[in-house]
């Protein structure tokens, strides 16, 4: 059940030929990168690869020193994309409601408090509108901020490890949710958990080396979440480790 | 059983400090006139308890009146200097000049220039709370949770939204903790303004008492300060509680 509907189809994003230098070392240099259209690309690679970097300047965040990123309609990125962080970022003085219309308190305009109890419903923390950040469990955390990211109802949606701080049944537990609600969606994730990639994504890269390269993409068998047993997602999960193994060693 | 134990504590500990002082008063010969005992300490208050009351309120007047404008004036100080990168060039130097001169120096200067009246004391407290609220608070502004910031940027929120809903909300807890100690020194600077010329007001009497050897006037006027001081610490404590609940820790 996805409780929103987009009002335009999903652009796929284009990075093309971005650079970045972090301390006169190159980050990475010419990366290409395209995030195909509603589907999850999922992004590996060892901590300090650059990974989180690549997110920030598709998300707008940081300026590239070379290179552009931009969506194949045409249509200008900003306002069409949603960020979900490491952490669940929520804002310890605000309820559970009102840090899912944050954007709209953010923006000045006037919060859909309606849609936004769907959305916690949709969650499953229907009856805890009212709760401090501090009052709920960093399961229950996430969850907020999925609401929140879905309550921004954008057609681009980019993940920095989102999953990464929970334990490992809630966080099979996110995943699931995740994929469901966000599903249609263009979405790039990144994440160090190999199966966390396998379930989620539709397609798979692993990020290596100095300055980082993108390896070839790795395609998932089978529509998100798959089952942690499902057996294109072991099979592909051996791949993506033996792929992450060489690039470590090389 | 645990608020009661807590409540003793305190109460223990004041009533631990008053058998002490008996004690010394009482058996180690220090002759009355330089250290009277509670009991002659507690009698003056009871017989001159009109005058002296009549005192304590123009004291506190002063410290609440510093206490105030200092807040406002360290808050906007703190805010100025956070939005405006060229504002905070012009305004560090001035804010370390303002704590190397000696506040006890200016004290006279200020009696001279502002007169015998409130307005010299309340300045002399605002000139020594407003650095620990501009600090702690300019600190706090600056060290918003970087996550925080960027949700609030990929949500379009602009530069002075972003100041206003999340970094200064982010720093309320330090902004808090500087208002805790200026709460605690605010009374310095009356006291200090009293002693440079003044006509009434605790320090003006305990001055007055020590001039004339009445030692035990003098004992009183300090209990009184010393209970103000708390007192006004406590009332700062319990509304910050109050308004800060939702922070993790206080």
């Amino acid at each position: 059940m996805n409780s929103e509907t987009l009002s335009t189809p999903p652009p796929s994003l284009e990075l093309r030929g971005l650079a970045l230098h972090y301390e006169g070392q190159p980050l990475f240099e010419g990366l290409d990168l395209t995030v195909q259209a509603g589907r999850c690309t999922a992004l590996l690679g060892a901590s300090g690869v650059g990974k989180t970097s690549l997110l920030r300047i598709a998300a707008g965040l940081a300026a590239p020193d070379a290179g552009t990123v931009r969506a194949n309609d045409g249509l200008p990125l900003p306002g069409r994309v949603a960020w979900m962080g490491q952490q669940d970022l929520l804002y310890p003085w605000a309820r559970a409601l009102e840090n899912v219309t944050l954007g709209s308190r953010l923006r000045g305009e006037k919060p859909d408090k309606a849609r936004a109890r769907d959305l916690l419903a949709a969650v499953g923390l229907a009856g805890r509108e009212r709760a401090l950040p501090k009052e709920l469990s960093g399961g229950m955390r996430q969850r907020v901020a999925l609401a929140r990211t879905l309550y921004e109802n954008r057609p681009v949606v980019l993940m920095d490890e989102p999953f990464s701080a929970l334990d490992a049944i809630t966080r099979a537990t996110m995943q699931e949710l995740a994929a469901r609600l966000l599903a249609g969606r263009t979405a790039l994730l990144i994440t160090h958990d190999p199966m966390e990639a396998c379930r989620l994504g539709h397609s798979l890269y692993v990020m290596a080396g100095r300055p980082a390269r993108l390896g070839h993409e790795i395609a998932v068998p089978g529509t998100p979440p798959r089952a942690p047993d499902d057996e294109a997602l072991l099979h592909t999960q051996g791949e993506l480790m033996r792929a992450l193994l060489e690039s470590r060693a090389a | 059983m645990k608020h009661i134990r807590e409540a003793l504590r305190p109460l223990v500990t004041l009533f631990g400090l008053l058998a002490l002082w008996w004690a010394v008063a009482k058996f180690t010969g220090i002759p009355s006139f330089l250290l009277p005992g509670p009991v002659a300490v507690a009698k003056v208050l009871a017989a001159q308890s009109g005058f002296l009351l009549q005192n304590t309120l123009v004291t506190l007047v002063e410290i609440v009146l510093g206490l105030g404008l200092g807040t406002l004036f360290g808050g906007s100080l703190a805010l100025a200097m956070v939005f405006s990168r060229g504002l905070q060039r012009w305004l560090l130097p001035l804010l370390l000049l303002s704590q190397a001169v000696p506040v006890f120096a200016l004290a006279p200067l200020l009696v001279l220039w502002l007169g015998f009246g409130l307005a010299s004391k309340a300045l002399m407290a605002v000139l020594i709370i407003f650095f620990p609220v501009t600090a702690a608070f300019y600190d706090g502004l600056r060290r918003t949770e970087p996550g925080w910031l960027d949700l609030a940027r990929t949500m379009g929120a602009s530069n002075i939204t972003i100041l206003l809903h999340v970094r200064l909300m982010a720093a309320l807890p330090a902004f808090g903790a500087g208002l805790r100690i200026a709460a605690a020194v605010a009374p310095i600077g009356a006291i200090l303004g009293e002693w440079a010329g003044a006509s009434e007001g605790l320090g003006y009497v305990m001055l007055n008492a020590n001039a004339r050897m009445q030692t035990d006037l003098m004992f009183a006027a300090l209990v009184l300060l010393a209970a103000m001081t708390i007192l006004l610490w406590v009332a700062v404590d319990v509304v910050l509680k109050k308004l800060l609940h939702w922070a993790p820790d206080t």
